[in-house]
């Protein structure tokens, strides 16, 4: 029951062939088995997953599709009495005393949680490689990496270790390890789900949304988690549709636009080769195919990296060893802060704080931060005219498949590559997926990216449904 | 550009960020070639351009004024390592 997508374990609860409880203990002793070679999990919460499932059998109730469901949340999402790390050293011993809204909207429906899956380090990072507890590998092949930062997540729903898992993505972060590992990554518009309760990378980028094994999943889990919430300002009262309705299999009246920039970006030949014989799919659906410029991608990484770090620095700046998390004990008040975070934030963490205070610091802001600012809004620009020419763009996720474990670790630059194609939606605030669309000749997963306006997340499960039903990449599983 | 390893240690003092020796270093390399990448957004004129930072559109959002009771705040002042008086944390004296 354990390879069945959300849609069909929700058939096989309501109609029941098994118990949520059984559901859940057959995920439980799949996660035993195979963790040991994937590291998806940071805590896994058997007594909490039996005692949801339990209420929920109890209660015998399978209304909403994800009522008893198992998943994980990325550890940076808070839940009451559950230790949430950020994959830190920092909040290595952290519990919180409340839940993040999603997680409370997801009990809510009656999910099940399984666990904390793994992340890089406050989200920073492109490989997981960067967590306080070592790299998630990937379901693929262990010599290589899973993704980040949601490489937790990626993996563990790619490896059958849960049903669907929640991530965030600030500049790839679900898209790109799904990609990486092989399942379907949903990146929502900026402000559609709440993040009340997620510990934040950069405020203005920074999204929930789910990983899943189908197009049609992330749009049940989507239904649930979407929406205005009275404890995030920054949720818009755009209504939430029923996204199922969006799932249809051809794709008469579609317009899709080929950004042949995205493909000029170090991509590598099989990707966009993998890519292009996707676009054929959607051709043969009945979508139109046009060809749209958006040159300013060449520029998105500076532009993405500058005012994400910036923002990163303010954000850590709570972390001070005097409310909460790591401390160190000194004689000064200013040596408590400057020796808790020498300790308790890694490299890269480090790195953010040190580049993001530059760029805000006096002499250098209009250099730096207000600068990648203005490009910020000449990308919202192009991206606007983009999208009166073609409902949704579609490209590669990643410019290039798995990478190996600690290849990139010590070129901050050529990590930041692997995020070439993806950080735009993140400056952007657009919604994006990331959907399995072939192999490499080493058998590593490729994923091909659909993006769509603001809010426009019903035209991606269109076009990304219709693509994943007239192909069969995504019912392929790695051998573990 | 290159930033010496002065430069890097009054970022880091501006930041309350202790750093090693090997990590001044590191991070004065590191720094460069990213500042250094970054330099190419000069090739974009931006001279009429504002800047922007809220993606959505949304300008003020305000809701109900209104007293509510803070249900966790023992649980909060137990997440402090620092020992709590009165149900305040207690920081050393910076005077």
């Amino acid at each position: 029951m354990i390879n069945l997508s959300i849609a069909e374990t929700h058939k096989g609860l309501k109609g029941k062939k098994f118990s949520a409880t059984e559901l859940a203990k057959a995920y439980l002793k799949r996660i035993k088995e195979t963790d040991g070679k994937l590291h998806s999990y940071i805590t896994v919460t058997e007594d909490t997953a039996l005692k949801q499932a339990a209420e929920i059998d109890k209660k015998g109730k399978f209304e909403n599709p994800i009522t008893g469901i198992p998943m994980n949340l990325k550890d940076l999402i808070c839940t009451a009495g559950i230790k949430t790390t950020a994959c830190s050293k920092m909040l290595e011993n952290f519990v919180p005393p409340y839940n993040a809204h999603v997680y409370d909207r997801l009990l809510g429906a009656g999910a099940v949680l399984l666990g904390k899956s793994n992340t890089d380090q406050f989200a920073m990072g492109s490989s997981s490689e960067t967590s306080y507890f070592g790299v998630t590998k990937n379901p693929w092949d262990q010599t290589r990496v899973s993704g980040g930062s949601s490489g937790g997540p990626a993996a563990s729903v790619a490896a059958d270790q849960t049903c669907f898992a929640i991530g965030t993505d600030t500049g790839g972060s679900i898209r790109q390890p799904a990609s990486l590992s092989s399942c379907v990554g949903l990146k929502v518009t900026y402000g559609r789900v709440p993040r009340e309760g997620v510990i934040s990378y950069a405020s203005s980028f920074d999204t929930v949304g789910p990983l899943t094994k189908t197009v049609e999943d992330a749009a049940l889990v989507l239904n649930v988690i979407a929406g205005r919430s009275e404890r995030d300002a920054t949720t818009p009262d755009v209504a939430v549709p029923d996204y199922t309705k969006f799932l249809k299999k051809d794709l008469k009246g579609v317009t899709i636009g080929i950004p042949k920039d995205y493909f000029e970006q170090g991509v590598e030949k099989e990707t966009v080769d993998t890519v292009m014989a996707g676009v054929e799919v959607l051709k043969k659906l009945g979508a139109k195919v046009v060809e749209i410029k958006l040159p300013l991608i060449k520029y998105a990484i500076p532009t993405y990296y500058l005012l994400v770090k910036s923002e990163a620095s303010t954000n850590l700046a709570r972390y001070d060893g005097i409310k909460y998390g790591h401390t160190v004990k000194a004689e000064e008040l200013e040596d408590i802060y400057i020796k808790s975070r020498q300790e308790g934030f890694g490299d890269e963490v480090k790195r953010a704080i040190m580049l993001g205070t530059y760029c805000l610091s006096s002499g250098y802001y209009d250099a730096y931060y207000l600068k990648a600012a203005k490009v910020r809004r000449l990308m919202k620009e192009e991206y606007d005219e983009a999208f009166k020419k073609c409902d949704v763009l579609v490209a590669p996720t990643s410019p290039f498949p798995a990478f190996k474990i600690d290849e990139r670790m010590d070129d901050p630059l050529a990590m930041y590559a692997a995020d070439t194609l993806t950080v735009t939606a993140g400056i952007l605030g657009l919604p994006g997926m990331s959907v399995p669309a072939g192999f490499s000749k080493k058998g590593l997963p490729i994923g091909m990216q659909f993006m769509a306006n603001q809010f426009d997340e019903g035209k991606l499960f269109h076009a990304a449904h219709a693509f994943e039903q007239a192909t069969e990449w995504h019912k392929k599983k790695p051998k573990l | 550009m290159k930033l010496t390893h002065d430069e890097v240690k009054k970022i880091a003092k501006l930041a309350r960020l202790g750093l090693n020796e090997a990590e001044v270093e590191k991070f004065s390399v590191q720094l460069s070639d990213i500042l250094g990448h970054a330099k190419m957004l000069d090739e974009i004129d931006t001279s009429k351009v504002e800047p922007i930072a809220q993606i959505t559109g949304l300008t003020n959002v305000n809701f109900k004024d209104e007293v509510k009771n803070c249900v966790v705040t023992d649980e909060l002042l137990k997440q402090s390592p620092q020992p709590i008086h009165n149900r305040m944390i207690k920081v050393k004296s910076v005077f």
